[in-house]
């Protein structure tokens, strides 16, 4: 980036220098042709020159617009691979507590933003230093009280500039804020507009979107009118310097303290000593507007990745896991979800997990992920505590269905595929036929290569559970970590699940959460948990017979009358 | 053409404020153009003439254009600026409306971060059309008949010189830097909004991402993507380039060109050389109005493109419609569906064949069937987010079709399969189905639900946020937020597809108890998997490849030994091989 800056700024002196000259051959001509009824062979040279100059100045600007851009499009490609790399490090529990529209928002416009600082602002900061003295330096020893005239006006510029600026900058701010919330506005609505509908609120949710809308227009204009106030500043210090300078320069000339040819250059020059301080000016909005979604990438990409483990462990054959003493509070809640949790799943055992809604079975899961940090306490695999591993090896060990599963926009194929992307097509379906997948897939108008909408949409609740089924029988991973996989199943599918279940993890270590206390009970062990702790663990059958929380939900239907 | 047209009509309601930044812009450059023609002369003639006092007049002419310079423009942009984002705001609120109808049936094609780009962005890019094409283009016009006008006085040659660069300048560069970028912009359009897509569904589904190690592979997408369009940016700034070295050579040539015609006038003595500074300042000064067009043709591609995009959208035709003069609400609240059929997509099979069943005030059907089997479709039926390719869903004996959608729904609490939660408070998510809700009735509502626990340990209670999602309940939390969001709406029917699938069994059962304690006297069609609580439902519709296999009480189908029963037994038996 510097090199590009750099490139640019000096390319845009030379711009300068070649307009001084240009300048300089104009003032020469008139004068000639004007008071000296010149002409003929000299005027022709100097006219030449002048074109001359014209082609060199346009491919100046032509090398400038290209260099300046080059460098900024490396400065956002560059940071927005950073920024997305970085929220996927950051994970779930960030990008749930934030609002994705508005990440996307930052992600692309946000970055995008940062285009005409780096490629127009930044350089003109440069510029607006050096040109303006440059033609000083140029005026000076042809009419020293002009150049003086010039000095002493240039400065109210950036001083108006910081004024007005300072207020202006809050402004764009909120003016940005504004912009990302309306993503975030709009991307949730979008996305609960059958939901809008069904409660009948579209008509309310039509004039939320009037006024976000409105309130984004009324902080732009607020953002623009600044930028126009100091505009007029500007183009008025230039216009006053001009019919100013105009007149002393008339002045002087009737009194004869001048050559005409120096006088009319003098005057070429006037508007272009504060042409650089002007487009300072135009930039500095838009420069302005990409400091305010800065803040914002700078504020993502300097939010805290919990350390990463580093520890090169091989963890191969079967995994014993174990929870001690783990708790977990998620921030602003009074009450832990998990407390001193102390749990062991042998090698190679089906452990169940069951519990009252809301006990926290969800939240171990994600703490076995390394979603979740443990605020105490240690997860460890075979003895080696999993958070001395890097998340992403330790992550390799472990084949997930997560309570609510995303599947990405693209076909069957590639959503199974997620989990290993290598996968042959006979795996690939191997996979989806013991996830009780196949079936419905052959039935889809094109197969595995049906469409199925962004999120699964144009999926049925069960066809969606059995793809994610699918594609964690696919990791064919050492550990298997289900959350409520068959809710969404009629008995026939769960059973189908089950008994694929049955045969998959007979040599693995699996941990399956459900309600459905059939898809349990088969387990070597079920493992109770009540409000963040465990609470029992056993056989169905040694459950059953202790008459605790698990038997209240093993006989929740027992004596409805039939 | 005809989108760019289209795009211009909307302007036509502020056509005097349009009209006023044009005469506003044409002051700017003319009087521009008038402070250095003049202040030229000025000098050229304090060179000839003894006095000051003899240019009284272009002296003050010289502060007047610089002031009314500076202040013409200052006026122009807000006027101009002022119309165009009234304008944004005015077709984002249309858009928006244009858009509600197509939900879900015509938009399950899109992607909601593509959505998302054409409602916020491609709005957005719609300046470049009400800013830099209509008013540049008639502000160049009139300033160059205003110049050839004052050159004309002089010379007709040198006129024309100037008239014809100015052309060469306000037409050809344009024309020369639309075809280098064709195809450029929307090609910028359709990789911005692919980048969105992505990031949304990436941001959304990180937990599966992570889960399966695909953070390099989605992150080598984004990469390509990025790349892409930076590609295209560098074109875009090969072309801005050029397009700012052609005007300003043509601008500096222009007054080569004029110079030379004028010097022999001079030298002849036609012409009086006290002007020659000012003629070259005019010819210099009034490129400032044709420049600008090669910007603004460059990016015309983009923004028509994106006025196709939200064309696109805007001109869809719903799926579902009403009728221009929709029935009132009957009285008799039956609701029925007569040989219902239906498929998604052409080419698929069947979702429904000849469906019918009757659901009677008062009465509680059950849907039961294996997955796939159409269930949830049923419902999007029913709710009239997609209508039957035959047959009729009636309420009240007429065709649902006659009713308005809006009143229709208002007749139907419902739980649906994949609901959503709002990323807002408890309270807001709830408000959704009755706005002018008190404390004590959401409080009821989620006791109802049996959310109190919750709600009591969230911080801010009622007011305390749920989450991108619902994601910071836990699954069944979120779905008792949508259960108490249904039971609040207090509508005479209630829909519940799989409402407790993600529940305990001891919760679900006191839930069921407490909906059907609620629901009594009024309608409840629960669709579900659960074979739970069936001996209490009126009727249970058994539905199968779309098709109603069984129908009855619980008593007659397990007596009849068909696929309920079996349905029936494989749940059983599952606990009874344990
Ligand atoms: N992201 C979060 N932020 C704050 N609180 C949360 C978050 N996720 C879950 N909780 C809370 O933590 C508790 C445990 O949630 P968890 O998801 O682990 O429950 P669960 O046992 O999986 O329940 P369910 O069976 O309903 O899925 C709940 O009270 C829930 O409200
Ligand atoms: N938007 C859609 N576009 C195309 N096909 C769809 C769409 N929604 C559902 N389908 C298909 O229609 C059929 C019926 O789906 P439906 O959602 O009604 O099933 P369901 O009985 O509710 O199943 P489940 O118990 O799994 O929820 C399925 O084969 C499904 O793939
Ligand atoms: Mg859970
Ligand atoms: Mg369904």
């Amino acid at each position: 980036m510097r090199l590009y800056l750099g490139a640019t700024v000096l390319i845009g002196l030379l711009v300068a220098v070649v307009t001084v000259a240009q300048m300089a051959f104009l003032s020469k001509i008139v004068d000639r042709v004007f008071l000296k009824a010149g002409g003929g062979e000299q005027a022709v040279t100097l006219l030449l020159m002048l074109a001359g100059t014209a082609v060199l100045r346009a491919g100046l600007l032509w090398v400038r617009e290209t260099t300046a851009q080059q460098g900024a499009v490396r400065v956002k490609n560059d940071l927005r691979e950073r920024l997305f790399a970085h929220v996927l490090r950051l994970g779930p529990a960030y990008a749930n507590s934030e609002r994705p529209g508005e990440l996307t928002t930052t992600l692309t416009e946000g970055v995008e933003r940062l285009d005409p600082y780096f490629a127009r602002y930044l350089p003109q900061v440069l510029l607006s230093a050096v040109v303006p003295l440059l033609v000083v330096a140029y005026i000076l020893p042809r009419d020293a009280a002009s150049a003086v005239l010039l000095v002493v006006t240039a400065p109210v510029i950036p001083v108006m500039m910081v004024l007005v600026g300072s207020y202006a900058e809050e402004h764009t701010r909120r003016q940005w804020l504004a912009l990302s919330r309306m993503g975030a506005h709009f991307l949730g609505a979008l996305q609960g507009l059958p939901t809008l509908k069904a409660f009948g609120r579209v008509a309310a949710e039509e004039e939320k979107v009037e006024r976000v809308s409105g309130e984004f227009r009324e902080r732009t204009l607020k953002v623009l009118r600044y930028a126009f106030l100091s505009g007029l500043v500007l183009e008025f210090m230039t216009a006053a310097a001009i019919a100013l300078v105009a007149v002393v320069l008339g002045v002087r000339l009737i009194n004869g303290a001048i050559s005409f040819q120096d006088a009319f250059l003098v005057l070429l020059l006037t508007p272009e000593f504060y042409r650089p301080l002007r487009d300072l000016g135009i930039h500095r909005h838009a420069g302005m507007e990409g400091k305010a979604s800065a803040e914002r990438i700078f504020e993502i990409l300097d939010t805290p990745v919990p350390p990463d483990g580093t520890v090169q462990e091989n963890l191969s054959g079967e995994l014993e896991l174990s929870f001690s003493g783990v708790r977990f509070t998620y921030p602003g809640r009074d009450l832990p979800a998990l407390d001193e949790l102390s749990l062991t799943l042998p090698a190679g055992s089906r452990t169940a997990l069951v519990g009252r809604s809301g006990s926290g079975k969800s939240t171990l899961v994600g703490l076995l992920l390394r979603f979740l940090d443990p605020d105490a306490g240690v997860i460890s695999a075979n003895g080696v505590p999993s958070g001395d591993l890097p998340a992403v090896a330790w992550r390799e060990h472990v084949a997930l269905v997560p309570q609510r599963p995303h599947l990405f926009y693209g076909n069957v194929l590639e959503n199974i595929r997620l989990a290993k992307p290598d996968a042959t097509r006979s795996e690939v379906e191997r996979a989806a036929e013991l996830a009780g997948a196949a079936e419905f897939i052959r039935r889809m108008p094109h197969g595995y290569d049906t469409q199925i909408g962004e999120r699964g949409l144009r999926l049925s609740g069960g066809e969606a559970q059995r793809l994610a089924i699918a594609r964690a029988f696919l990791k064919d991973a050492a550990l298997l970590i289900m959350d409520e996989p068959t809710s969404s199943l009629d008995p026939e599918s769960e059973r189908l699940v089950r008994d694929a279940l049955d045969r998959l993890t007979r040599d693995r270590t699996s941990l399956i959460v459900a309600h459905r206390l059939n898809t349990v009970s088969t387990a070597d062990r079920i493992v109770v948990l009540h409000e963040g702790q465990v609470a029992e663990t056993g056989t169905h059958a040694g459950l059953l017979e202790r008459k605790g929380h698990y038997s209240l939900l093993a006989d929740a239907y027992e004596d409805v009358p039939v | 053409m005809r989108v760019f047209l289209r795009l211009l009509g909307f302007m036509r309601p502020y056509w005097w404020r349009v009209l006023l930044g044009v005469l506003l812009g044409v002051a700017t450059v003319a009087s521009n153009v008038g402070l250095l023609a003049t202040a030229a002369y000025v000098i050229s003639a304090a060179a000839v003439v003894p006095f000051l006092a003899m240019l009284t007049v272009p002296v003050y002419l010289v502060r007047l254009l610089s002031v009314s310079r500076a202040v013409s423009r200052y006026a122009e942009r807000l006027v101009s600026h002022d119309v165009t984002f009234r304008l944004l705001a005015e077709l984002r609120t249309r858009f928006f409306i244009r858009l509600a109808p197509l939900a879900p049936a015509r938009l399950l094609k899109y992607r909601s971060g593509d959505l998302l780009v054409r409602v916020v962005k491609d709005v957005e890019e719609l300046q470049n059309v009400y800013l830099y094409s209509f008013s540049p283009v008639a502000v160049a016009l009139s300033v160059c008949a205003l110049a050839t006008l004052v050159l004309f006085t002089f010379d007709p040659a040198i006129a024309f010189v100037a008239l014809g660069f100015l052309t060469a300048t306000g037409v050809g560069v344009p024309v020369l830097v639309r075809a280098l970028s064709k195809g450029l912009g929307r090609r910028q359009l359709r990789l911005r909004a692919e980048l969105d897509a992505r990031i949304v569904d990436d941001v959304q589904g990180v937990q599966d991402i992570l889960a399966f190690g695909r953070e390099g592979g989605e992150q080598h997408e984004i990469s390509t993507i990025n790349t892409r369009l930076g590609l295209v940016q560098r074109r875009m700034a090969l072309v801005t380039g050029l397009q700012n070295a052609l005007s300003d050579l043509m601008m500096n040539l222009a007054m080569v060109a004029v110079l030379i015609v004028a010097i022999p006038l001079v030298a002849a003595g036609e012409m009086d050389g006290v002007f020659l500074a000012f003629i070259a300042l005019v010819v210099l000064g009034s490129f400032e109005a044709v420049a600008p067009l090669g910007a603004a043709f460059q990016v015309l591609g983009r923004s028509v493109g994106a006025g196709e995009r939200l064309f696109e959208i805007s001109d869809s035709e719903p799926q579902v419609t009403d009728l221009p003069e929709p029935l009132s609400l009957p009285q008799d609240g039956t609701l029925a569906l007569d040989r219902v059929s239906f498929r998604y997509d052409e080419d698929g099979s069947p979702a429904l064949r000849d469906v019918s069943f009757v659901l009677r005030p008062g009465s509680r059907v059950a849907v039961v069937g294996p997955s796939g089997s159409g269930k949830s479709t049923l419902a999007g039926l029913i709710l009239r987010f997609w209508d039957p390719d035959s047959g009729e869903v009636r309420l009240g004996g007429w065709d649902v079709r006659c009713y308005a959608q809006g009143d229709l729904r208002a007749m139907i609490g419902v739980v649906s399969q994949d609901t959503h939660v709002f990323n807002d408070t408890v309270r807001n998510n709830l408000l959704l189905a009755d706005p002018e809700a008190d404390d004590a009735s959401l409080y009821r509502a989620i006791g109802e639900a049996h959310l109190t626990g919750l709600v009591e340990g969230l911080p801010g209670g009622l007011d305390g946020y749920v989450g991108e999602q619902g994601q910071r309940l836990s699954g069944g939390e979120r779905q008792r937020l949508a259960v108490a969001r249904a039971l609040l709406k207090d509508a005479p029917v209630l829909v519940l597809d799989e409402a407790t699938a993600n529940l305990d069994t001891v919760t679900e059962r006191e839930l069921l108890g407490t909906i059907r304690e609620l629901m009594r006297g009024r309608t409840t069609l629960q669709i579900t998997h659960r074979l739970v609580e069936m001996e209490t439902m009126d009727e249970i519709l058994v539905l199968d490849e779309g098709q109603v296999v069984e129908r009855g009480t619980h008593e007659e189908l397990v007596r009849k030994d068909g696929q309920y029963r079996r349905m029936l037994a494989v749940q059983d038996g599952m606990l009874a091989t344990a």
